[in-house]
């Protein structure tokens, strides 16, 4: 098939950027959605131009790495799935594809599609982890973890740090990944030495990379191609005015 | 941390939304019991009973405490949602030249600054209309059929929505506003206990559903008094 494609182009991050027209022949509906753009780059590279910047990785849809705003959606028209694992089926010949990065204050473009997601990442470290000494494991039941704990513990880590939420969020609201990481801590007994210091210090440098704040609309759950659960957002919203009232520090 | 957090931090600005939103909740259903009393035909004593009702509101001292509770409520929601907005803008400085937002959430969530705006004009004006009058006039007095004197806002209300001239627009003011309260309240009532962390699988298919019927019922009834009085009177 046949395929218009309207493409965010931008040099580096100072440079302001601007949508580009691309037309693409034989995309065959097997592909992927990186392999269509990987058949562009490489016509892109034989006349000579620069090829498009896009992220990826595993292109199975398990490392978070991929992205791109594609037709107004994150990850484009389906429901539950990555960039990578979304397939040139979804779309019909002749269609045009608007293809943009991820858009937020926290999140800047650092080459066409590529966004820097770095935010996260000083959110994890702020607090998203258990300070473990090593040492011999203990026996596993001495720590007993209520089946439901433990599926609701593993379903919050299921998030792959993608940023979909925040793309998707019409306040570019981190919310959803920060109370995914917040709870998949918060419900373990491993985690809760540290509950308290853990989310305020998480919603502390959330708020200082300059995600928004959360509206409700329930937008980032409904993107999140690992069906993250609100459910999270309002344990974090219990466990951080619990901290707040309670910490000592 | 902590003491910081409590003023500074964007949940601790959803609490508050939250507590004085539903707080204003209370204050509407408040409102329109009393408001509801425009329907008693004037044969009743529709005049004397809402005159009474009137004055009491004015000068109890329990009514009067919560009155203030109210406006700083009022004031409050509407200064933290404003800076809510202003960051949630921020947070998004380019926008997508391509958006569909209706495939993942719905228009009233998305729009709640423009529905509280329109509110918070509505409330300037109305309070313009009748509670600068019940309280510094002017406004004229009579003797009630028990005796008592009283400020007759009752005659200020029905003329207001009989007006040949202005009372259709005032009629229509009033509707607009009642189709944003609608929608304010059909995303915020339920949102609200999202926000302080009040979710729970049996108990929050529940709010889901009285704060529809809360953000349809309420707004109704209120809209109706003022076509009412103009067309049934
Ligand atoms: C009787 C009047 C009002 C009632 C009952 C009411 C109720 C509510 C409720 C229950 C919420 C949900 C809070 C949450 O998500 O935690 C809310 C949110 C909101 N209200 Fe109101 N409200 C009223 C008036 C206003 C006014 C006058 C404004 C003016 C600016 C306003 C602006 C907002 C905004 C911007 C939000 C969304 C905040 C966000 O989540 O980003 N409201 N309101
Ligand atoms: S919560 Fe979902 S959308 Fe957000 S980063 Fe995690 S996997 Fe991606
Ligand atoms: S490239 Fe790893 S999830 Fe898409």
């Amino acid at each position: 098939m046949k395929l218009n494609l309207k493409i965010w182009r931008q040099k580096n991050r100072e440079d302001k950027g601007k949508m580009v027209d691309y037309s693409i022949d034989h995309v065959s509906p097997d592909m992927s959605f990186l392999e269509m753009l990987d058949v562009l780059n490489e016509q892109l590279i034989n006349k000579g131009d620069d090829p498009i910047a896009f992220d990826h990785d595993c292109r199975e849809g398990i490392c978070g790495m991929c992205s791109l705003f594609i037709n107004g959606r994150a990850h484009g028209p389906n429901y539950g799935v990555t960039t990578c694992q979304l397939h040139m089926r979804s779309f019909k010949d002749g269609d045009t594809i608007f293809i943009e990065p991820w858009r937020a204050q926290a999140f800047p473009v650092i080459k066409d599609l590529a966004v820097d997601r770095s935010a996260f990442d000083r959110v994890i470290q702020a607090g998203g982890y258990v300070s473990a000494n090593t040492g011999g494991a203990q026996d596993a039941n001495c720590l007993p973890v209520p089946k439901e704990n433990a599926d609701k513990a593993f379903a919050a880590a299921t998030c792959i740090g993608c940023g979909a939420c925040v793309a998707t969020c019409k306040n570019g609201s981190a919310m959803l990944f920060v109370s995914a990481k917040v709870s998949q801590l918060a419900l373990l007994p491993q985690g809760k030495a540290e509950a308290q210091q853990r989310v305020l210090n998480m919603v502390a440098q959330m708020d200082a990379e300059g995600f928004g704040n959360c509206s409700n609309t329930g937008a980032c759950e409904i993107e999140c191609p690992k069906g993250i659960s609100l459910e999270n957002i309002a344990r974090m919203n219990r466990e951080f005015m619990k901290a707040s009232i309670l910490s000592e520090k | 941390m902590s003491n910081s957090a409590l003023l500074k931090s964007s949940l601790v600005k959803k609490y508050w939304m939250s507590a004085t939103g539903l707080f204003l909740c209370l204050f509407l259903a408040g409102h329109l019991a009393g408001n509801l009393q425009l329907l008693i035909s004037p044969e009743n004593g529709a005049r004397d009973a809402f005159n009474m009702y009137g004055k009491f509101m004015t000068t109890n001292i329990f009514v009067k405490v919560l009155s203030i509770v109210t406006y700083i409520s009022i004031l409050f929601h509407a200064i933290d949602g404003i800076i809510l907005t202003i960051q949630n803008r921020r947070a998004r400085p380019v926008r997508y030249v391509k958006e569909t937002p209706s495939a993942s959430s719905s228009w009233a969530s998305r729009n709640m600054a423009l529905l509280g705006t329109v509110m918070l004009v509505f409330i300037v004006l109305h309070m313009l209309a009748f509670w600068k009058r019940m309280h510094f006039g002017p406004i004229e007095t009579y003797i009630a059929a028990n005796g008592e004197e009283l400020k007759d806002l009752y005659s200020i209300t029905v003329l207001s929505f009989k007006d040949a001239d202005n009372g259709l627009i005032v009629c229509m003011i009033y509707l607009v506003a009642m189709i944003a309260i609608a929608f304010h309240l059909m995303h915020g009532f339920q949102s609200a206990f999202q926000s302080v962390g009040i979710r729970h699988p049996k108990y929050t298919p529940l709010i889901k559903k009285v704060g529809y019927g809360f953000a349809l019922l309420v707004p109704l009834l209120f809209a109706i008094i003022p076509f009412y009085i103009r067309f049934m009177l």
